[in-house]
């Protein structure tokens, strides 16, 4: 199933031999070398790693914020250079402009991408509904001092989605939220998935998130000069339900996969050194 | 020898009575509390009791403020009074100053003549020359912060030669603006403008460089431009930091613009001073001071009170 969709709508987004090298001074570093991943249309796509492997670098290339060194990032065939509301990122720490509201957090989103596409009515009723998408329309004249991790978090996924953005980059979006939180965010953000088919690239380290949300799961392996060592499918039908999956053998076996991948072929470096 | 001697008999003398007014005066402050504490329970029938204990609240907020101030106020004029009460005092007595100056106290916005005017009117003098020299100043700093605190080649370039120059005096500036105006009034300004600047630019440039990755992330995803990133997140980002910079520029425009006018003349309050000292009109040099004080303490709670309510919602992540 994931094959016939990966064949139709091939390198929507292709990542061609990224490589990244940080120069400061005389010291230069390889973060990342030779990356080579195509990602479909429509796909939710996760990448992990244990910690200073560069997947938030990557997630910065992609998102344009700094420069590949070598190789090249090419959405829909066009090569990315800069920072683009085509490519929306959700960060880990949502990033919301304290003094605005949440309304006008979302809406200086839309005004800037819809500014001439849309009618100023058109333009509160898009900045709206993209609140309802996460359900944070009652907050809406709240600023975000005022409300809480999770809600910020969705302000943020809504600022994003209200870009329209052709792929969605979510830097580790759940990773500083309580566990039931978390799992509600996650649950939304399948359902946004399933109900707007965005395409979706997702950097976690955490093993169940990357395998009940993801497509495919990118595993990389430790930096300096980090690539990526596999690529998981995960053949789940969608829509998933978390208490379902507890048992399921599909879902246990990809998690095993991954757990494998992290902590007995490419353990942390930290781990290592302490047997 | 005699002039070390006499402040040592004035400490003597003003040691015994200053306990006895103090305790007077404590006293008078217990007597006008009690009437209020009186006053509650008469209200108590028509009012709530919510609602009336926060008044009494709040005038135990407003007394816990006010009193402590009010009585170190009043002492200092007691010991003053007996200080300068001598034949030999060279300085006026708060009795003398109210005297010889009632009608400058009494009465700030009296006009009897072209230089006859109350000391209100000079002061809204000194003020329009401040605030046009801190206006500019205020839009010229935070245009040449924001540029010191984006670029660094800018910031290399200037900053520098800032640091140097802002260690310039006020008055310094004032024979080469009047060389180059050839005007009182103008000159005035100009040592308003550069002497405010410099905070003002080095805080609002600190503040900028200060601005979160995140929000610049922000900015560059949703493509703003560089007008668009200075009013909609630059500024409100680096607000604290400007309006200290503001708060400490209005303070020193407020301390130069005295020294300025009792050089450049005219009708300002700094120039009354220089004209009251020539024409040994001491009470008067003392009246202008308190102005000067409290003007410049407003000033001071106008800004503050302007920044606290511009930054209400930057400070909270």
């Amino acid at each position: 199933m994931s094959l016939s969709k990966t064949s139709s709508s091939a390198a929507f987004l292709k990542i061609d031999h990224v490589g990244k090298t940080f120069t400061r001074g005389a010291a230069t570093t390889e973060v990342l070398r030779d990356i080579n991943l195509v990602i479909a249309k429509g796909e939710y796509i996760s990448i992990i790693g244990h910690s200073g492997c560069g997947k938030s670098t990557l997630l910065n290339l992609i998102a344009g914020l700094t420069q590949v060194t070598g190789g090249a990032i090419l959405l829909e065939n066009r090569e990315v250079s800069e920072p683009g509301p085509d490519r929306a990122v959700v960060f880990q720490n949502h990033s919301l402009l304290p003094w605005l509201t949440v309304y006008d957090n979302v809406r200086l989103a839309v005004d800037k991408v819809f500014g001439g596409a849309k009618t100023r009515a058109e333009r509160n009723e898009w900045t709206l509904h993209n609140l309802d998408l996460v359900q944070m329309v009652h907050a809406k004249d709240k600023r975000p001092a005022e409300i809480s991790g999770g809600m910020k978090q969705r302000v943020g996924i809504a600022r994003a989605l209200a870009m329209e953005p052709k792929v969605l980059l979510l830097d580790e979006p759940f990773g500083a939220l309580d566990a039931l939180t978390r799992a509600h965010l996650q649950d939304s953000a399948m359902q946004i998935h399933a109900r707007l088919g965005n395409t979706v690239i997702m950097i976690t380290h955490d093993v169940d998130e990357a395998v009940l949300l993801s497509d495919k799961i990118v595993m990389m392996t430790n930096g300096p000069s980090a690539t990526i060592g596999e690529v998981l499918d995960v053949e789940l039908p969608r829509p998933r339900r978390r208490l379902e999956l507890v048992n399921d053998p599909t879902y246990l076996h990809c998690r095993e996969a991954v757990l494998k991948f992290l902590y007995e072929r490419h353990r942390a470096p930290a781990l290592q050194a302490a047997e | 020898m005699t002039a070390y001697s006499s402040p040592a008999r004035i400490v003597e003398t003003a040691a015994g009575p200053l306990p006895a007014a103090v305790a007077a005066i404590s006293s008078a402050a217990v007597h006008s509390a009690s009437p209020a504490k009186a006053a509650a329970p008469a209200t108590a029938s028509s009012s709530s009791m919510r609602g009336e204990s926060a008044f009494v609240r709040s005038l135990k907020h407003w007394a816990s403020v006010a009193v402590p101030p009010f009585l170190v106020l009043l002492a200092a004029l007691v010991v003053w009074e007996l200080a300068s009460s001598g034949p030999k005092a060279s300085l006026p007595s708060p009795s003398r100053i109210w005297a010889d100056a009632k009608d400058l106290i009494v009465d700030p916005f009296f006009v009897n003549g072209p230089q006859d005017i109350g000391l209100g009117l000079r002061v809204l003098t000194s003020l329009q020359r401040v605030a046009i020299g801190f206006g500019l100043s205020a839009v010229a700093g935070i245009l040449l912060g924001a540029l010191i605190g984006q670029s660094v080649w800018a910031m290399r370039g200037l900053d520098p030669i800032f640091q140097v120059l802002r260690t310039v005096p006020p008055l310094a500036w004032l024979p080469i603006s009047l060389a180059a105006f050839r005007d009182a009034n103008p000159s005035a300004i100009f040592v308003i403008f550069i002497t405010a600047i410099w905070p003002i630019i080095i805080n609002t440039a600190t503040g900028i460089r200060n601005i979160p990755q995140d929000y610049r992330n922000v900015a560059a995803v949703l493509r703003l431009n560089q007008v668009e990133f200075f009013w909609r997140v630059m500024i409100p980002s680096a607000a604290p930091y400007i309006f200290t910079g503001l708060r400490i520029g209005i303070g020193l425009s407020w301390l130069a613009i005295v020294a300025a006018e009792m050089l450049t003349g005219g009708v300002g309050i700094g120039f009354f001073i220089w004209d009251a000292w020539n024409s040994s009109r001491l009470s008067d040099i003392i009246v202008a001071l308190a102005y000067i004080g409290v003007v410049g303490f407003l000033l001071d709670r106008l800004v503050a009170a302007v920044g606290h309510f511009v930054t209400r919602g930057t400070q909270a992540s």
